[in-house]
């Protein structure tokens, strides 16, 4: 399990990256991953190595929405695998976050 | 209290040779610990018990009792508690000193003693003896802890289920499985009786464990309550759950909801759910089930404005089930980390032949799956039954009556904005609860109240037709078009008068509900026999069975009823 964040050349976006399970135990990773950003206007949290994501994770990203604006945020959510998207559709998290179709 | 680590001991030397222990005794002294002595084993073992040293050096061989039986009554007496005992020899064979340590010993140092290899091996054994006193000090809290948490969860919980089963759970028609622990894995089962007769079911699922979880029910099982047994609806119940959970829940938090209306005399199911995974309306006729999918966002995330209260609405008559869970049970892993999934629970539901046995037929194949129980899954099952086999418990009022209003009429009118959104009926309900003779027929008088009001809004204000309500597919479409024309509608009113007149020692309260629509032939629709086995058309005959008298006005439009009461005893 790791976080990692990257930004964008221009700043404008910031694209965090969990591998592994997206759990409690990353609390501290993925909070740190964006909670000094004040600069971008766009998150991408890229769940391609994702394998897993559990309650307390919609959670973590609940607090990321909150972050990045709320109802204004934009928070896009990329690569996620047959799992983890049954999991974000259980919770009709596609009405709160931008879901990005598989490519 | 830390575990003392002083570094002055307290050393308990045994010694038969007098000029030896006096030797080892000057040793010790001088590298700053305090010396006991004994002679032989026996006195070493009572020396031990009465000033209790931190540390013993043990000749093996001594008259009396030696040292090797001294030092397993030492360690006896010493319990958890490392007494490091080194023994002192002159012995050189390995057997020999294997001895000393099957004896309990932990270390040995020979004859003649180096200074300087006792005071380090002194050190040595004083860094275990702290180290094993932490450990001890370290569990002893644990466990004091542990019993506080239990006790506490006890308590809480006790507290919590004065609150959720004050409903109706405990009715025959309602079988679930759910750990006694529950509450604080963040499950939730409640259900309750509105006063029309029909019951609210919620199953929820709070994200988070422990005491957190357990908090935020407590609201939510208020709100359940409080609002079911007003008279309000789902919607408004789910309205208000959700704002209250938006306001006291952290950002993080949510709860996965299901919650269902079961309304037996109409035979008909209202359902929502928004978070958990998908329950099963499963039909009594062997149809395919029919699953109850989240179209929702869960509990306590969106705000009131973006809040969406919309459910569905089925059929729900005699054989009928509908079976809600939690995502313990779709998300056990087996051996390999596979997860249980819906597939699998699908077949068991297909397989079912005992209704009686469901939950249990789940539980088994949770078993097989992954062959241990987990403690968060919750399972609910709840089964269409007679209305009069079931009933809401009569409410118990505990003011006197003296003061009940006797005399009166008001009449209220409800605009096409209102109609929308409010549902008046709590309110009025509430307000004819005044007349203490009015509420021993209160869940009649809520039923018709229900029955009247929603006739006006769905045949006369939006003018749906009931006769759509023919088979399963047309009862679907019904309430589509029922969501969409309330939506869009602009204008239209429904006034409600009530009238109450004393008679006698008694009374009489006549309601009057009239409408904007288009009316309808009373004669013709009052004249077909009572429906079944239909899925409409059950309203009106309610009405009539309920009411002491009720008529409609020619165009269709205004209908009356009568409700009268005897003088109070």
């Amino acid at each position: 399990m790791s976080v990692t964040s990257e930004r964008s050349a221009d700043g404008q976006q910031l694209t965090i990256t969990i591998s592994g399970r997206f759990d409690f135990s990353t609390h501290q990773d993925f909070r740190g991953a964006y909670e000094k950003e004040t600069q971008a206007k766009r998150i991408v949290v890229d769940l391609k190595d994702t394998s897993y994501l559990d309650s307390s994770a919609l959670g973590m990203l609940l607090l990321l929405r909150d972050h990045a604006g709320g109802d204004k945020s934009d928070v896009q959510l990329t690569n996620c695998n047959n799992d983890v998207r049954k999991i974000l559709e259980i919770s009709n998290f596609s009405k709160l976050f931008n879901i990005a179709k598989p490519a | 209290m830390l575990p003392s680590t002083p570094d002055r001991l307290t050393v308990l030397i045994a010694d038969d040779n007098v000029s030896d222990r006096m030797l080892l005794s000057a040793i010790v002294s001088r590298q700053g610990h305090d010396v006991l002595t004994a002679s032989n084993g026996a006195e070493a073992v009572s020396l031990f018990e009465r000033r209790r040293p931190q540390l013993v050096l043990m000749d093996a061989m001594m008259p009396v009792m030696d040292g090797f039986e001294a030092a397993r009554q030492i360690k006896a007496l010493a319990g958890d508690a490392l007494v490091p005992i080194i023994f002192l020899t002159s012995l050189t064979e390995g057997e020999d000193l294997a001895r000393c340590l099957d004896a309990g010993g932990d270390d040995f140092v020979a004859k003649p003693y180096n200074q300087l290899v006792l005071a380090a091996k002194i050190n040595a054994m004083n860094r275990l003896r702290v180290l094993q006193e932490t450990v001890l000090h370290q569990r002893d809290l644990i466990t004091r802890h542990h019993k506080y948490l239990l006790n506490e969860q006890r308590v809480a919980k006790a507290l919590f289920d004065q609150i959720a089963h004050s409903g109706c759970l405990s009715s025959t028609n309602i079988r679930y499985l759910q750990s006694p622990y529950a509450l604080f894995n963040g499950d939730l089962l409640l259900a309750a009786w509105s006063p029309s007769g029909n019951m609210h079911l919620l199953l929820g699922d709070f994200t988070g464990h422990g005491l957190p979880a357990a908090v935020g029910a407590m609201p939510l099982a208020e709100v359940f309550y409080g609002m079911t047994a007003k008279g309000y609806g789902l919607r408004e119940t789910l309205r208000e759950m959700n704002a209250k959970l938006k306001r006291i829940l952290p950002v993080d938090m949510f709860c996965c909801a299901a919650l269902l209306s079961l309304n037996f005399k109409q035979q008909l199911v209202e359902v929502w759910n928004g978070g958990l995974p998908d329950g099963y309306l499963l039909h009594g006729d062997g149809r395919p089930h029919t699953p109850l999918i989240s179209s929702n966002v869960p509990l306590g995330v969106l705000s009131a404005g973006s809040f969406d209260d919309n459910t569905q609405v089925y059929p729900f008559g005699p054989g009928d089930r509908v079976f809600l869970l939690s995502d313990g049970v779709v998300d056990s892993t087996g051996q390999d980390g596979e997860l249980f999934g819906a597939r699998r629970l699908q077949n068991v539901l297909v397989s079912n032949r005992n209704p009686a046995l469901l939950i249990e037929e789940v539980q088994w194949a949770l078993a097989r799956f992954n062959g241990q129980a987990r403690d968060d899954v919750s399972m609910v099952e709840v089964a269409f039954t007679e209305p009069d086999l079931l009933g809401p418990p009569s409410v118990i009022y505990t003011d006197s009556g003296d003061c009940s209003p006797l005399d009166w009429s008001a009449s209220f009118e409800y605009r096409a904005v209102t109609l929308k959104r409010f549902n008046p009926l709590p309110y009025l309900l509430q307000l004819l609860q005044e007349v203490h003779g009015l509420r021993s027929q209160s869940g009649e008088l809520y039923i018709v109240l229900s029955e009247l009001y929603s006739n006006a809004l769905e045949h006369g204000v939006l003018g749906l037709d009931s006769a759509l309500k023919r088979d399963a597919e047309g009862f679907g479409l019904y309430y589509q078009q029922r969501g969409e024309r309330l939506d869009t509608l602009e204008d239209g009113f429904i006034r409600i008068d009530f009238n109450i007149v004393p008679a006698g020692d008694g009374g009489r309260l006549t309601v009057r509900v009239q409408d904007s629509g288009a009316g309808f032939d009373s004669d013709r629709v009052l004249a077909m026999p009572p429906a079944t086995n239909q899925l409409s058309g059950r309203g009106l005959s309610l009405v009539r069975q309920l009411s002491d008298r009720c008529q409609w006005s020619d165009d269709g439009r205004t209908a009356s009823v009568e409700f009268a009461w005897e003088g109070l005893a």
